[in-house]
């Protein structure tokens, strides 16, 4: 069947029509929050990233407050939930889960991964972090405090991971380029690529 | 309210509303009944427990909350930590 011709097309069409012709939102407004959506993606995240590890001021703002210091890099967060950012230290490793549903800093992330929203991944990360990320290869040495970060309410969280070793000197397009959506979610720590 | 202040110490409700009917809890179950610290509240929002059947909604202040993970599952890391938000009317003064 075409996808046009669905019962779900229609009724969002229907729905899409009615809240234009009541005034509530115009097809303008649609249309620019679908281009955000679209546009969300991790590359948004990595950017902050970067730039926190290279710029001390703007990691300050990142870490008192995300959605301003995500908004001063261009992304939009009209709308978007408040976002909270946690920095991962030597002493300290940020996970980050939704255990109610699927809350995700998607504003600057994208849209989940698929296993984010799985019921494995949300019960494990809660009750057995140390052994859900050790299959992912990530090792949290016995030294350092991990931190589950249960979003359940009205922020969204992501988080600052540590700059890896070795990227001394580096561009923040070439930082950019290493850190992963995981990195931002604490399932995995940038690596330095090989040479 | 009173209102806690970050160091407060807290406890989340032991309690099951879903067990007396419909409802939207954003208080995870594994915390019910748990201790907690207060790391800082992180501003007000609508109750969405009212939101989600389309009720006014009051404004609440919302909390970061921590707790000891191996404390809330008897097991785990010593030192390891559960951090979530938790609105007001779910905590009391422990």
């Amino acid at each position: 069947m075409n996808i046009l011709e669905s019962e779900s097309e229609k009724l969002l069409t229907a729905v899409r029509d009615l809240l234009a012709a009541k005034g509530l939102v115009t097809t303008a407004e649609i249309a620019e929050r679908i281009a955000i959506t679209d546009a969300a993606n991790p590359g948004q995240g990595a950017r902050m990233v970067a730039k926190a590890w290279t710029d001390p001021a703007y990691r300050a703002l990142m870490l008192e407050d995300g959605t301003k210091a995500a908004e001063e890099l261009g992304i939009p967060m009209r709308g978007a939930p408040p976002l909270g950012v946690l920095e991962n230290t030597a002493e300290l490793h940020n996970l980050v889960v939704c255990t109610l549903c699927s809350c995700y800093p998607r504003a600057v992330l994208g849209y989940p991964p698929f296993w984010f929203k799985s019921a494995a991944y949300r019960a494990r990360g809660v009750r057995d972090p140390r052994g859900l990320l050790s299959e992912w290869g990530t090792v949290v040495p016995d030294n350092v405090k991990i931190r589950v970060v249960d979003s359940t309410a009205d922020y969204r969280w992501m988080v600052l991971p540590q700059r890896p070793a070795g990227t001394e000197g580096w561009s923040e397009e070439k930082l950019a380029s290493i850190v992963r959506e995981g990195d931002m979610i604490g399932v995995t720590v940038p690596v330095q690529p090989a040479r | 309210m009173a209102g806690f202040a970050p160091g407060a110490h807290v406890r989340v409700k032991n309690d099951w509303p879903e067990t007396r009917g419909p409802v939207h809890i954003r208080t995870p179950h594994y915390l019910r009944g748990m201790h907690g610290t207060v790391v800082r509240q992180l501003g007000a929002f609508p109750n969405p427990e009212d939101l989600a059947f389309a009720r006014p909604a009051a404004t609440l202040p919302l909390y970061h909350v921590a707790f000891d993970q191996p404390a809330v599952w008897q097991e785990g890391h010593a030192g390891d930590q559960l951090l979530v938000e938790i609105y007001e009317h779910w905590l009391e003064p422990a």
